[in-house]
Protein backbone atom coordinates (compact mmCIF):
# COMPACT_ATOMS: atom_id res chain seq x y z
CA UNK A 1 0.00 0.00 0.00
CA UNK A 2 1.00 3.35 -1.04
CA UNK A 3 2.17 6.14 1.69
CA UNK A 4 -0.24 9.12 2.54
CA UNK A 5 -0.07 12.51 1.77
CA UNK A 6 -1.13 14.72 4.88
CA UNK A 7 -3.53 16.99 3.37
CA UNK A 8 -5.23 20.16 5.41
CA UNK A 9 -6.99 23.26 4.01
CA UNK A 10 -8.00 25.76 6.24
CA UNK A 11 -9.65 28.89 5.52
CA UNK A 12 -10.24 32.16 7.95
CA UNK A 13 -13.70 31.08 9.08
CA UNK A 14 -12.58 27.42 9.76
CA UNK A 15 -10.62 24.23 9.01
CA UNK A 16 -12.17 22.69 5.95
CA UNK A 17 -10.26 19.46 5.47
CA UNK A 18 -7.81 17.53 7.40
CA UNK A 19 -6.60 14.40 6.63
CA UNK A 20 -4.84 11.50 4.91
CA UNK A 21 -4.91 11.68 0.96
CA UNK A 22 -3.40 9.84 -2.40
CA UNK A 23 -3.07 12.69 -4.11
CA UNK A 24 -4.40 16.32 -4.21
CA UNK A 25 -4.21 18.94 -7.22
CA UNK A 26 -3.82 22.27 -6.54
CA UNK A 27 -4.14 25.37 -9.02
CA UNK A 28 -0.63 27.50 -8.78
CA UNK A 29 0.10 30.79 -10.04
CA UNK A 30 2.60 29.50 -12.37
CA UNK A 31 0.43 26.40 -13.28
CA UNK A 32 -1.78 23.62 -11.50
CA UNK A 33 0.36 21.02 -9.77
CA UNK A 34 0.18 17.58 -7.77
CA UNK A 35 1.37 16.55 -5.02
CA UNK A 36 1.87 13.05 -3.54
CA UNK A 37 3.36 12.17 -0.62
CA UNK A 38 7.35 12.55 0.18
CA UNK A 39 6.75 15.48 -2.23
CA UNK A 40 9.96 17.86 -1.66
CA UNK A 41 9.56 20.63 0.20
CA UNK A 42 7.30 23.60 -1.97
CA UNK A 43 5.77 26.51 -1.86
CA UNK A 44 3.48 28.45 -3.93
CA UNK A 45 0.92 31.30 -4.22
CA UNK A 46 -2.77 30.06 -5.50
CA UNK A 47 -5.29 31.44 -8.19
CA UNK A 48 -8.78 31.21 -8.22
CA UNK A 49 -9.67 27.34 -9.20
CA UNK A 50 -10.78 23.62 -8.07
CA UNK A 51 -8.33 21.76 -5.64
CA UNK A 52 -8.44 18.41 -6.27
CA UNK A 53 -8.55 15.35 -3.69
CA UNK A 54 -8.05 11.56 -5.18
CA UNK A 55 -8.22 8.89 -3.32
CA UNK A 56 -6.62 6.47 -5.88
CA UNK A 57 -7.69 7.46 -9.36
CA UNK A 58 -11.21 8.73 -8.08
CA UNK A 59 -12.11 12.37 -7.29
CA UNK A 60 -12.81 12.27 -3.92
CA UNK A 61 -13.67 16.15 -2.85
CA UNK A 62 -13.72 19.49 -5.02
CA UNK A 63 -13.05 22.61 -3.31
CA UNK A 64 -13.14 26.08 -4.88
CA UNK A 65 -10.38 28.48 -3.54
CA UNK A 66 -9.88 31.86 -3.80
CA UNK A 67 -5.93 32.51 -3.67
CA UNK A 68 -4.08 31.49 -0.61
CA UNK A 69 -0.65 29.34 -0.45
CA UNK A 70 0.13 25.99 -0.35
CA UNK A 71 2.94 24.88 1.37
CA UNK A 72 4.48 21.52 0.99
CA UNK A 73 6.70 20.24 4.03
CA UNK A 74 7.75 16.79 4.88
CA UNK A 75 4.74 16.64 7.28
CA UNK A 76 2.10 17.18 4.27
CA UNK A 77 0.86 19.74 1.97
CA UNK A 78 -1.25 22.71 3.94
CA UNK A 79 -3.29 25.09 2.02
CA UNK A 80 -4.09 28.36 3.21
CA UNK A 81 -7.21 29.71 1.10
CA UNK A 82 -8.70 33.17 1.73
CA UNK A 83 -12.07 31.45 1.03
CA UNK A 84 -13.29 27.28 -0.07
CA UNK A 85 -16.17 26.32 -0.88
CA UNK A 86 -16.89 22.51 -1.10
CA UNK A 87 -18.07 21.91 -4.70
CA UNK A 88 -20.47 19.78 -3.53
CA UNK A 89 -23.91 21.15 -2.79
CA UNK A 90 -23.13 24.50 -3.98
CA UNK A 91 -25.99 25.69 -6.49
CA UNK A 92 -25.49 28.33 -9.72
CA UNK A 93 -28.60 30.19 -8.85
CA UNK A 94 -27.19 30.78 -5.32
CA UNK A 95 -24.10 31.75 -6.49
CA UNK A 96 -25.65 33.57 -9.14
CA UNK A 97 -27.88 35.52 -6.36
CA UNK A 98 -24.91 36.53 -4.06
CA UNK A 99 -23.11 38.09 -7.11
CA UNK A 100 -26.03 40.18 -7.60
CA UNK A 101 -25.76 41.17 -3.88
CA UNK A 102 -21.83 41.71 -3.88
CA UNK A 103 -22.16 43.82 -7.19
CA UNK A 104 -24.75 46.05 -5.94
CA UNK A 105 -22.32 46.53 -2.80
CA UNK A 106 -20.06 47.75 -5.02
CA UNK A 107 -21.57 49.64 -6.88
CA UNK A 108 -22.84 51.42 -3.41
CA UNK A 109 -19.57 52.01 -2.44
CA UNK A 110 -17.49 55.33 -2.86
CA UNK A 111 -14.21 55.09 -4.97
CA UNK A 112 -11.53 55.56 -2.41
CA UNK A 113 -13.02 52.78 0.02
CA UNK A 114 -10.78 50.50 1.63
CA UNK A 115 -12.80 47.58 1.36
CA UNK A 116 -13.69 47.33 -2.06
CA UNK A 117 -10.80 45.91 -3.03
CA UNK A 118 -12.06 43.02 -0.80
CA UNK A 119 -15.37 43.12 -2.08
CA UNK A 120 -14.10 43.02 -5.80
CA UNK A 121 -11.79 39.86 -5.06
CA UNK A 122 -14.67 38.31 -3.26
CA UNK A 123 -17.28 39.19 -6.60
CA UNK A 124 -14.23 37.64 -9.32
CA UNK A 125 -13.94 34.39 -6.93
CA UNK A 126 -17.94 34.23 -7.12
CA UNK A 127 -17.82 34.88 -10.87
CA UNK A 128 -15.08 32.25 -11.71
CA UNK A 129 -17.03 29.90 -9.14
CA UNK A 130 -20.15 30.16 -11.34
CA UNK A 131 -17.75 29.41 -14.31
CA UNK A 132 -16.58 26.68 -12.30
CA UNK A 133 -20.26 25.20 -11.90
CA UNK A 134 -21.52 25.83 -15.39
CA UNK A 135 -18.86 23.60 -16.58
CA UNK B 1 -35.89 53.97 59.53
CA UNK B 2 -37.20 53.96 56.32
CA UNK B 3 -41.13 53.03 55.92
CA UNK B 4 -43.33 49.71 55.23
CA UNK B 5 -44.10 51.57 51.77
CA UNK B 6 -40.12 52.51 51.21
CA UNK B 7 -38.95 49.06 51.75
CA UNK B 8 -41.58 47.66 49.58
CA UNK B 9 -40.91 49.72 46.74
CA UNK B 10 -37.03 49.02 47.20
CA UNK B 11 -37.64 45.41 46.74
CA UNK B 12 -39.85 45.69 43.91
CA UNK B 13 -37.33 47.81 42.35
CA UNK B 14 -34.13 45.79 43.00
CA UNK B 15 -36.25 42.79 41.76
CA UNK B 16 -36.59 44.32 38.24
CA UNK B 17 -33.08 44.72 37.80
CA UNK B 18 -31.95 40.95 39.22
CA UNK B 19 -34.32 40.46 35.84
CA UNK B 20 -32.47 42.54 33.70
CA UNK B 21 -29.22 41.34 35.05
CA UNK B 22 -30.49 37.80 34.33
CA UNK B 23 -31.40 38.14 31.22
CA UNK B 24 -28.16 39.98 29.86
CA UNK B 25 -26.49 36.99 31.33
CA UNK B 26 -28.27 34.45 29.52
CA UNK B 27 -28.15 36.32 26.91
CA UNK B 28 -24.12 36.92 27.11
CA UNK B 29 -23.81 32.91 27.00
CA UNK B 30 -25.67 32.10 24.35
CA UNK B 31 -23.67 34.86 22.75
CA UNK B 32 -20.30 33.62 24.09
CA UNK B 33 -21.09 30.05 22.67
CA UNK B 34 -21.04 31.06 19.02
CA UNK B 35 -18.12 33.78 19.97
CA UNK B 36 -16.05 31.25 21.34
CA UNK B 37 -16.63 28.61 18.24
CA UNK B 38 -15.59 31.63 16.09
CA UNK B 39 -12.36 32.54 17.82
CA UNK B 40 -11.48 28.39 17.88
CA UNK B 41 -12.23 27.86 13.94
CA UNK B 42 -10.18 31.06 13.06
CA UNK B 43 -6.94 29.34 14.95
CA UNK B 44 -6.02 26.40 13.04
CA UNK B 45 -5.66 29.39 10.00
CA UNK B 46 -3.98 31.58 11.74
CA UNK B 47 -1.18 29.28 13.36
CA UNK B 48 -0.67 27.78 9.98
CA UNK B 49 -0.02 31.14 8.64
CA UNK B 50 2.66 32.22 11.07
CA UNK B 51 4.32 28.41 10.72
CA UNK B 52 4.43 29.29 7.15
CA UNK B 53 5.43 32.95 7.59
CA UNK B 54 8.37 31.74 10.16
CA UNK B 55 9.62 29.03 6.97
CA UNK B 56 9.39 31.90 5.27
CA UNK B 57 11.27 34.72 7.08
CA UNK B 58 13.95 32.30 8.14
CA UNK B 59 14.75 31.42 4.71
CA UNK B 60 14.64 35.47 2.67
CA UNK B 61 17.09 36.25 5.45
CA UNK B 62 17.04 40.57 6.10
CA UNK B 63 16.59 41.77 2.88
CA UNK B 64 12.59 41.22 2.95
CA UNK B 65 9.95 44.01 2.37
CA UNK B 66 9.20 46.84 4.24
CA UNK B 67 6.34 45.47 6.11
CA UNK B 68 8.59 42.46 7.40
CA UNK B 69 11.74 44.25 7.87
CA UNK B 70 10.31 47.83 9.01
CA UNK B 71 11.60 51.04 7.65
CA UNK B 72 14.40 50.96 9.80
CA UNK B 73 12.81 53.61 12.38
CA UNK B 74 11.67 53.46 15.78
CA UNK B 75 9.95 57.01 16.08
CA UNK B 76 6.69 57.09 15.76
CA UNK B 77 4.67 54.43 17.10
CA UNK B 78 0.61 53.67 16.23
CA UNK B 79 -1.42 52.21 19.38
CA UNK B 80 -4.32 49.92 18.10
CA UNK B 81 -6.26 49.71 21.11
CA UNK B 82 -9.02 46.92 20.28
CA UNK B 83 -12.28 47.26 22.94
CA UNK B 84 -16.12 46.65 22.66
CA UNK B 85 -18.96 48.64 21.67
CA UNK B 86 -20.86 48.52 24.75
CA UNK B 87 -20.17 48.45 28.46
CA UNK B 88 -21.96 46.43 31.39
CA UNK B 89 -19.24 43.97 30.94
CA UNK B 90 -17.40 44.02 34.30
CA UNK B 91 -13.52 45.29 33.96
CA UNK B 92 -13.47 44.67 30.30
CA UNK B 93 -12.72 47.65 28.83
CA UNK B 94 -11.07 48.99 31.46
CA UNK B 95 -8.37 46.65 31.67
CA UNK B 96 -7.40 47.28 28.03
CA UNK B 97 -7.41 50.65 28.31
CA UNK B 98 -5.25 50.58 31.23
CA UNK B 99 -2.98 48.80 29.63
CA UNK B 100 -2.78 51.17 26.25
CA UNK B 101 -2.36 54.03 28.61
CA UNK B 102 0.93 51.85 30.24
CA UNK B 103 1.96 51.85 26.97
CA UNK B 104 1.55 54.93 25.79
CA UNK B 105 3.25 56.28 29.14
CA UNK B 106 6.28 54.19 28.46
CA UNK B 107 6.31 55.42 24.75
CA UNK B 108 6.54 59.00 25.57
CA UNK B 109 9.01 58.76 28.49
CA UNK B 110 11.35 57.35 25.37
CA UNK B 111 10.90 60.24 23.67
CA UNK B 112 8.65 58.52 20.85
CA UNK B 113 5.56 59.96 19.05
CA UNK B 114 2.63 58.32 19.81
CA UNK B 115 -0.75 57.83 17.66
CA UNK B 116 -3.86 56.42 18.54
CA UNK B 117 -6.53 54.06 16.60
CA UNK B 118 -9.45 53.02 18.45
CA UNK B 119 -11.36 50.03 17.67
CA UNK B 120 -14.83 49.86 19.53
CA UNK B 121 -16.53 52.96 21.24
CA UNK B 122 -15.82 51.94 24.72
CA UNK B 123 -12.20 52.22 24.54
CA UNK B 124 -12.32 56.00 22.43
CA UNK B 125 -14.65 57.38 25.07
CA UNK B 126 -11.99 56.17 27.74
CA UNK B 127 -9.36 57.45 26.12
CA UNK B 128 -10.18 60.63 24.84
CA UNK B 129 -10.24 62.54 27.89
CA UNK B 130 -6.50 62.39 28.01
CA UNK B 131 -5.34 61.81 24.61
CA UNK B 132 -8.05 63.06 22.37
CA UNK B 133 -5.24 64.76 20.14
CA UNK B 134 -3.47 61.30 19.65
CA UNK B 135 -6.40 59.91 17.67
CA UNK B 136 -5.53 59.58 14.45
CA UNK B 137 -8.74 57.38 13.01
CA UNK B 138 -11.62 54.77 14.54
CA UNK B 139 -13.30 51.79 13.59
CA UNK B 140 -16.93 51.11 14.58
CA UNK B 141 -18.33 48.10 15.21
CA UNK B 142 -21.52 48.31 15.86
CA UNK B 143 -22.79 47.62 12.49
CA UNK B 144 -21.11 44.31 12.21
CA UNK B 145 -23.44 41.66 12.29
CA UNK B 146 -23.54 38.14 13.83
CA UNK B 147 -19.99 38.13 14.78
CA UNK B 148 -18.66 38.65 11.11
CA UNK B 149 -15.79 40.51 11.85
CA UNK B 150 -14.14 40.03 8.59
CA UNK B 151 -14.91 42.68 6.56
CA UNK B 152 -14.05 45.63 9.36
CA UNK B 153 -10.61 43.31 10.22
CA UNK B 154 -9.69 43.64 6.40
CA UNK B 155 -10.60 46.96 6.13
CA UNK B 156 -8.71 48.00 9.34
CA UNK B 157 -5.95 45.83 7.88
CA UNK B 158 -5.83 47.60 4.46
CA UNK B 159 -5.91 51.03 6.62
CA UNK B 160 -2.96 50.39 8.60
CA UNK B 161 -0.75 48.65 5.51
CA UNK B 162 -1.92 51.50 3.63
CA UNK B 163 -0.47 54.77 6.30
CA UNK B 164 2.27 52.59 6.88
CA UNK B 165 3.85 52.79 3.43
CA UNK B 166 3.14 56.34 3.42
CA UNK B 167 5.43 56.88 6.36
CA UNK B 168 2.60 57.81 8.94
CA UNK B 169 4.05 55.28 11.43
CA UNK B 170 7.03 53.14 12.29
CA UNK B 171 5.53 50.67 14.62
CA UNK B 172 2.35 49.40 14.91
CA UNK B 173 0.93 47.66 17.96
CA UNK B 174 -2.38 46.06 18.61
CA UNK B 175 -3.76 46.05 22.32
CA UNK B 176 -6.62 43.85 22.91
CA UNK B 177 -8.09 41.33 24.74
CA UNK B 178 -6.62 37.97 24.90
CA UNK B 179 -9.64 35.38 25.08
CA UNK B 180 -7.88 32.24 27.52
CA UNK B 181 -11.18 31.40 28.97
CA UNK B 182 -14.20 32.17 30.34
CA UNK B 183 -13.09 33.74 33.79
CA UNK B 184 -9.69 35.07 32.48
CA UNK B 185 -9.16 37.72 29.46
CA UNK B 186 -5.65 38.76 29.53
CA UNK B 187 -5.11 41.99 27.92
CA UNK B 188 -2.55 41.95 25.92
CA UNK B 189 0.14 44.04 23.15
CA UNK B 190 1.13 42.97 20.22
CA UNK B 191 3.39 44.17 17.33
CA UNK B 192 1.44 43.67 14.28
CA UNK B 193 3.93 45.93 11.77
CA UNK B 194 6.57 45.32 10.74
CA UNK B 195 5.60 41.94 11.03
CA UNK B 196 7.35 39.21 13.15
CA UNK B 197 6.65 35.65 13.15
CA UNK B 198 5.93 34.00 16.68
CA UNK B 199 8.86 32.71 18.45
CA UNK B 200 6.71 29.63 19.86
CA UNK B 201 5.90 28.83 15.96
CA UNK B 202 6.64 25.14 15.11
CA UNK B 203 9.87 25.02 13.31
CA UNK B 204 9.34 22.31 10.04
CA UNK B 205 12.26 19.72 10.24
CA UNK B 206 13.23 19.40 5.97
CA UNK B 207 15.53 16.98 6.51
CA UNK B 208 18.02 18.77 4.70
CA UNK B 209 16.24 19.29 1.71
CA UNK B 210 15.90 22.97 0.29
CA UNK B 211 12.58 25.14 0.17
CA UNK B 212 11.47 25.50 -3.64
CA UNK B 213 9.64 28.62 -4.07
CA UNK B 214 7.19 29.55 -7.05
CA UNK B 215 7.18 31.72 -8.11
CA UNK B 216 10.12 33.65 -5.60
CA UNK B 217 10.26 33.98 -1.70
CA UNK B 218 10.25 37.53 -1.75
CA UNK B 219 7.30 37.97 -3.87
CA UNK B 220 4.60 34.92 -1.63
CA UNK B 221 6.07 37.24 1.20
CA UNK B 222 4.62 40.48 -0.55
CA UNK B 223 1.34 38.69 -1.07
CA UNK B 224 1.62 37.00 1.95
CA UNK B 225 2.54 39.58 4.93
CA UNK B 226 -0.78 41.49 4.26
CA UNK B 227 -3.00 38.86 4.26
CA UNK B 228 -0.75 37.68 7.80
CA UNK B 229 -1.71 41.19 9.55
CA UNK B 230 -5.39 40.78 8.27
CA UNK B 231 -5.18 37.41 10.09
CA UNK B 232 -4.11 38.89 12.97
CA UNK B 233 -6.57 41.46 13.35
CA UNK B 234 -8.91 39.18 12.99
CA UNK B 235 -8.48 36.51 15.23
CA UNK B 236 -7.58 39.69 17.69
CA UNK B 237 -10.89 41.17 16.77
CA UNK B 238 -12.76 37.21 17.74
CA UNK B 239 -10.83 37.20 20.84
CA UNK B 240 -11.97 39.98 21.42
CA UNK B 241 -15.37 39.55 21.30
CA UNK B 242 -15.53 36.16 22.72
CA UNK B 243 -13.93 37.93 26.01
CA UNK B 244 -16.14 40.59 25.67
CA UNK B 245 -18.73 38.05 26.26
CA UNK B 246 -17.66 36.07 29.07
CA UNK B 247 -16.63 39.19 31.05
CA UNK B 248 -20.65 40.29 30.34
CA UNK B 249 -21.58 36.93 31.22
CA UNK B 250 -19.33 36.94 34.79
CA UNK B 251 -19.99 40.80 35.60
CA UNK B 252 -23.59 40.06 35.34
CA UNK B 253 -23.49 36.77 36.84
CA UNK B 254 -22.27 38.79 40.23
CA UNK B 255 -25.07 41.28 40.09
CA UNK B 256 -27.28 38.97 39.99
CA UNK B 257 -26.28 37.38 42.71
CA UNK B 258 -25.96 40.67 44.53
CA UNK B 259 -29.18 41.71 43.70
CA UNK B 260 -30.52 38.35 45.60
CA UNK B 261 -28.64 39.05 48.42
CA UNK B 262 -30.15 42.44 48.80
CA UNK B 263 -33.59 41.15 48.08
CA UNK B 264 -32.80 38.89 50.76
CA UNK B 265 -31.90 41.27 53.71
CA UNK B 266 -34.35 43.97 52.30
CA UNK B 267 -37.38 41.11 52.86
CA UNK B 268 -35.66 40.83 56.44
CA UNK B 269 -36.38 44.12 57.27
CA UNK B 270 -39.37 44.58 55.70
CA UNK B 271 -40.78 41.29 57.60
CA UNK B 272 -39.03 43.15 61.01
CA UNK B 273 -40.38 45.90 60.35
CA UNK B 274 -44.01 44.81 59.73
CA UNK B 275 -43.83 42.93 62.70
CA UNK B 276 -42.58 45.85 65.00
CA UNK B 277 -45.92 47.43 63.80
CA UNK B 278 -47.94 45.10 65.24
CA UNK B 279 -46.38 44.53 67.70
CA UNK B 280 -47.32 48.26 68.28
CA UNK B 281 -50.57 48.13 67.73
CA UNK B 282 -51.52 45.09 69.51
CA UNK B 283 -49.88 47.50 72.49
CA UNK B 284 -51.21 50.24 72.24
CA UNK B 285 -54.98 47.96 72.04
CA UNK B 286 -54.10 46.36 75.00
CA UNK B 287 -53.32 49.53 77.16
CA UNK B 288 -56.06 50.84 76.09
CA UNK B 289 -58.04 48.22 77.08
CA UNK B 290 -56.20 48.23 80.47
CA UNK B 291 -56.51 51.69 80.90
CA UNK B 292 -60.64 51.52 80.80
Amino acid sequence: MADKLHFSLVSPAREMFSGDVDHVIAPGTEGEFGVLAHHAPFMTTLKNGIVRVLEGDTTKMRIFVRGGFADVTPDGLTILAEEARDLEGVKVEEVQAEIDATLLKIQAMDQDDTAKATLQAHFDYLESLKAALVH
Amino acid sequence: MPSLKDLKNRITSVKSTRKITKAMQMVAAAKLKRAQDAATASRPYASRMATVLANLSASAGAGGPKLLAGTGEDKTHLLVVMTAERGLAGGFNTYVVKLAKQKIGELRAEGKTVKILTVGKKGREQLSREYGDMFISHVDLADVKGGDYTDSALGLGHTLTKQFEDGEFDVATLIYSQFKNVLSQVPTAQQIIPASAPVDAPKVDLKGAIYQYEPSEIEILETLLPRYINTQILSAMLESAAGEQASRMTAMDNATRNAGDMIDSLSLQYNRARQAQITKELIEIISGAEAL
